[in-house]
């Protein structure tokens, strides 16, 4: 059971601390120019952190308990591979789903 | 500058991010789910999503909160799993640094990973936008998302334990990050960044915290940066 008291604490520090890190940037530097360097490294944040947030879940789900699974692995390949052939966020979430589903159904 | 152009932006900004409205609504109607079957009531669940709006974070720290893992402990995790954000503010700041700050503001508060994926690919593909044309577009890209944010963590924490698990909706989000990656992959060395991150996010999922991710995030940018640099060495050689 959560308690009230560190459930309202870690809501209110955590918004506060998350709206920090949304406004470091945007906020406080603002139209200041920043280094070359700085910005060859900003343009691959997207293309770096959320490959990384991604693969240990789909290597060890945390729905089989860390359990390599077929159909969440496929389902991973099939909507990058979708997404890369055919650029197009619909399609590829759709192919992701639709092996999902239906290798769970087949192999469940 | 027009009235018109900016609210075709700001169309546009909607309609390019609306294949997320499929990614939105299982994502928090799953967070509504799990906060319940954790114990929170609907107001908790609700200003959670509302306060925090960060769904990789809120379920970090759902989990730790339900393992009675110290509130600093809580708080320094979830916070590492939303570094990511420091990183896309740095990003974007170079688009819309120009702004007026109340809007900075509200760009920040609904800095999410879909609104910074589509506005970052629209800016790098659109040179000659003007900053508040940007700014149209980023809030166009947010409005299908953050309403159906607060929305269907409303619905998923009625719904409560009613949800089952074959419904798989833990791999909602696996999912629509990947379909939302793919496209960004232009260069060589975004594909170098990404392979660098992936292996590094691997080797270090044991590291506590999610400093892992951190890791490899950073591994991964350094990566793209470098091979940028090595190809434009190799052009200008050649």
């Amino acid at each position: 059971m959560i308690e009230t008291g560190t459930l309202w604490t870690v809501i209110i520090l955590l918004g506060l601390g998350s709206f920090g890190l949304r406004f470091v940037f945007t906020g406080l530097v603002g139209d200041r120019a920043m280094p070359t360097w700085l910005l060859r490294h900003l343009r691959y944040t997207a293309v770096a952190i959320l490959p990384a947030l991604v693969a240990p879940q789909v290597v060890w789900p945390s729905a089989t308990d860390g359990v390599f699974d077929i159909p969440r692995a496929a389902a991973a390949v099939a909507a990058l591979t979708v997404g890369l052939l055919t650029k197009n966020v619909l399609m590829a979430v759709f192919s992701g789903a639709a092996t999902l589903y239906g290798l769970l159904y087949l192999l469940g | 500058m027009t009235t018109s152009t900016r609210n075709s932006y700001y169309r546009q900004g909607i309609i390019d991010s609306s294949p997320f409205i499929l990614v939105i609504i299982p994502f928090a109607s799953l967070f509504g789910v799990l906060a319940t079957e954790a114990g929170l009531n609907v107001v908790e669940t609700m200003a959670f999503s509302i306060v925090v709006i960060a769904g990789a974070a809120q379920f970090t720290a759902l989990q730790l909160m339900q393992e009675n893992a110290p509130t600093a402990i809580i708080l320094v995790s979830a916070l590492a799993v939303n570094l990511r954000m420091a990183m896309y503010s740095a990003s974007l700041t170079p688009y819309i640094g120009a702004a007026p700050l109340w809007q900075r503001a509200l760009c920040a508060y609904m800095t999410v990973d879909q609104s910074y994926v589509v506005g970052v690919s629209k800016f790098e593909a659109d040179p000659e936008m003007t900053v508040p044309e940007r700014v149209a577009y980023f809030f166009g890209a947010v409005t299908p998302i953050v309403p159906l944010w607060y929305a269907f963590t409303l619905i998923g924490a009625l719904l409560g334990t009613q949800v089952p698990d074959s419904w798989a909706l833990d791999f909602a989000i696996p999912i629509a990050f990947l379909a939302m990656i793919a496209p960004m992959f232009r260069t060589a060395a975004h594909v170098v960044a990404a392979l660098v991150a992936v292996v590094v996010a691997l080797f270090a999922a044991g590291i506590p915290y999610s400093l892992g991710l951190i890791i490899a995030g950073i591994a991964g940018m350094m990566a793209g940066a470098q091979t940028e640099l090595w190809i434009e060495r190799k052009a200008a050689r050649s």
